[in-house]
């Protein structure tokens, strides 16, 4: 089984040097990038049918090619490091780990669209992937893959790196970059797309971590090659993670397609002892619940979406037979009500409103009358109610789970307590 | 005022950005890495230097949770309270921590040496609960190893 982005990584979890990352053919990729056009690489990127490992599963290829190429400079290439969707902790493998990979792959997206102004926005928790970072960058400065006129091909690149100062919403494009501006978290109205008119109003790609390491080993290897690396339709490997009370939580780089069965049975070792299998969040806080009669579905966009669910990030966070799935849907809603940015009032009031109805619920003072109130606020703060994505992101977990876990949500209103214990028993 | 090595900070920043107004994150955590939080008369240095009005800079400070406005400890304790961490024992582990320190969320202990905040998930989900002090992460904690991880901060 090839796994591109992590076969190099060390075994002592150290980040791969510049000379390290050459010796395993580091930077071969963009030696062949700048002796090709940019339409060339953006169409084999199209071909290859990368899409977004960000969440939202859009085809890179596509998204690069609304960038005009004619425009003036500065034009800008951004790196989403900001990991913070909850259950999420892919990214920081490649950042910690294998800067290069990442540094590579921002150079051939920015060489794509002829961007000439690179930033790595990276979430402030993640400081052992700072410092990584920087030190990267520097080495790549003084070896010649960024500055001025890259490896002899007339072709600029700079690259910043930013860290955060907290907030999920600088993970939503947009925001980023209006808190790369200075200014608060908000998302943009779109039209205009930051393709157009992004960061500093110039033309602007934003992608993902995982998206970006993917693009140094589709040029070393083609489309095809890149295709065939996927059980399914949608192409590459995918780094999947599982957390929650299975016995061997973690990440781990295999073909896109596997099932969920396979992640949690296989990879992370089984549910841990006297504890079954409840449901799971297959790519973090903001997707539905994905149950029993789910566990064989294929883990890419399209298996998941057929399932009723989404893909997202594709770290998986499981639940169990003894924790509760009201205090379990109680807790995402409380990141996502202090998460929401306060820009549009379905949102900033709604998500409050669903967190207390839900601790009324999970205290015992739930009233029957209350899940069809939870239940219309699904709707009322789904897809086209609100500014952004995230009110519908937040409402995924929660729509499921009272389709799902309904029995326990009329269990806690009628008996007027929560049963199962109140504050988890764990190793811990 | 701002001192020489805070006014070096937020120049590198300035310099990055095409206008100065856009390195205003910068400067804040720059300033809040020499002074541990903003309090309203280094908001009004720093938006004195940026060329903000303090209402405006107040408006982005107060928007990201951790730009402190408020004082903080020596030691600021972040306890992700996101969901794998939820699932893993974070609320027991947030009573222990209450009850060592003897402050809840949003306090300090009287001596000054810690501020306990919840912070959303540290990404670090395969090994909760996880809490990180100051810039150090510590992941999988068990209940008996707190003391050992609180004893390393005077």
């Amino acid at each position: 089984m090839e796994r591109p982005l992590t076969q190099h990584l060390r075994k002592d979890n150290k980040p791969l040097s510049l000379k390290e990352y050459e010796q395993v053919g580091g930077y071969q990729a963009l030696r062949k990038v700048v002796k090709m056009s940019p339409q060339e690489v953006q169409a084999l990127v199209k071909d290859s049918n990368l899409k977004g490992r960000g969440g939202a599963g859009f085809s890179t290829g596509l998204k690069w090619s609304f960038v005009p190429m004619n425009a003036p400079k500065p034009k800008y290439l951004v790196a989403n490091a900001d990991e913070m969707e909850p259950g999420t902790f892919k990214d920081r493998i490649l950042l910690e780990q294998t800067p290069h990979q990442l540094i590579e792959g921002m150079i051939i997206a920015a060489f794509a669209i002829q961007a000439d102004q690179s930033f790595v926005f990276l979430r402030w928790a993640y400081k052992t992937a700072a410092q990584t970072i920087l030190q990267a960058i520097h080495e790549a400065e003084a070896a010649g893959y960024l500055g001025k006129n890259i490896l002899g091909s007339g072709f600029d690149l700079h690259m910043h790196l930013h860290t955060g100062v907290g907030r999920y919403m600088c993970g939503e494009e947009t925001a980023l970059l209006n808190s790369l501006e200075g200014k608060r978290a908000t998302p943009r109205a779109k039209p205009p797309f930051p393709q157009v008119s992004g960061l500093f109003g110039r033309p602007t790609i934003v992608n993902n971590v995982e998206t970006l390491c993917c693009l140094p080993h589709i040029v070393s290897h083609g489309a095809e090659w890149f295709k065939k690396l996927s059980l399914t339709q949608d192409a590459g490997t995918k780094i999947y993670g599982v957390s929650g009370k299975v016995k061997k939580p973690g990440a781990w780089e295999l073909p896109m397609g596997v099932t969920l069965r396979e992640l949690i049975e296989e990879h992370a070792g089984g549910m841990q002892d006297g504890l079954k299998f409840r449901g799971a969040l297959p790519g973090g806080a903001s997707t539905d619940f994905l149950v029993e009669e789910h566990l064989d579905v294929k883990m890419d966009f399209a298996g998941v979406a057929a399932a009723g669910s989404r893909l997202g990030t594709g770290t998986v966070v499981v639940l169990d037979d003894k924790t509760c799935p009201v205090g379990f849907v109680k807790n995402l809603e409380h990141f996502f009500a202090q998460e929401s940015c306060g820009f549009c009032t379905p949102c900033r009031e709604g998500l409050p409103w669903i967190e207390k109805i839900l601790d009324s619920i999970d205290n015992g003072d739930g009233r029957p009358e209350d899940l069809k109130l939870l239940e219309a606020h699904t709707k009322l703060l789904g897809p086209g109610n609100t500014f952004c994505a995230l009110a519908p992101g937040a409402m995924e977990p929660l729509q499921s789970a009272l389709k799902y876990f309904r029995e326990d949500f009329e269990k806690h209103i009628n008996e007027k307590q929560c049963t199962y214990s109140k504050i988890m028993s764990t190793a811990v | 005022m701002l001192s020489t090595e805070e006014i070096k900070g937020i120049e590198e920043a300035i310099g990055v950005v095409p206008y100065k107004k856009a390195a205003c994150i910068e400067a804040l955590k720059v300033v809040q890495q020499h002074r541990k939080w903003i309090s309203d008369e280094s908001l009004k240095e720093v938006a004195g230097y940026m060329e903000m009005s303090a209402e405006e800079l107040d408006s982005v400070a107060t928007f990201y949770n951790l730009i402190f406005r408020q004082p903080v400890g020596r030691h600021v304790i972040l306890v992700c309270d996101s969901i794998s961490c939820w699932v893993m024992g974070q609320e027991k582990l947030k009573e222990k921590l209450n009850e060592r320190l003897q402050i809840d969320y949003g306090q300090t202990t009287k001596d000054g040496r810690f501020t306990l905040l919840p912070n959303p998930c540290l990404g670090t989900c395969d090994c909760a609960p996880a809490i990180m002090v100051g810039n150090d992460l510590y992941r999988n904690i068990k209940m008996d190893g707190l003391d050992e991880i609180l004893n390393k901060y005077e």
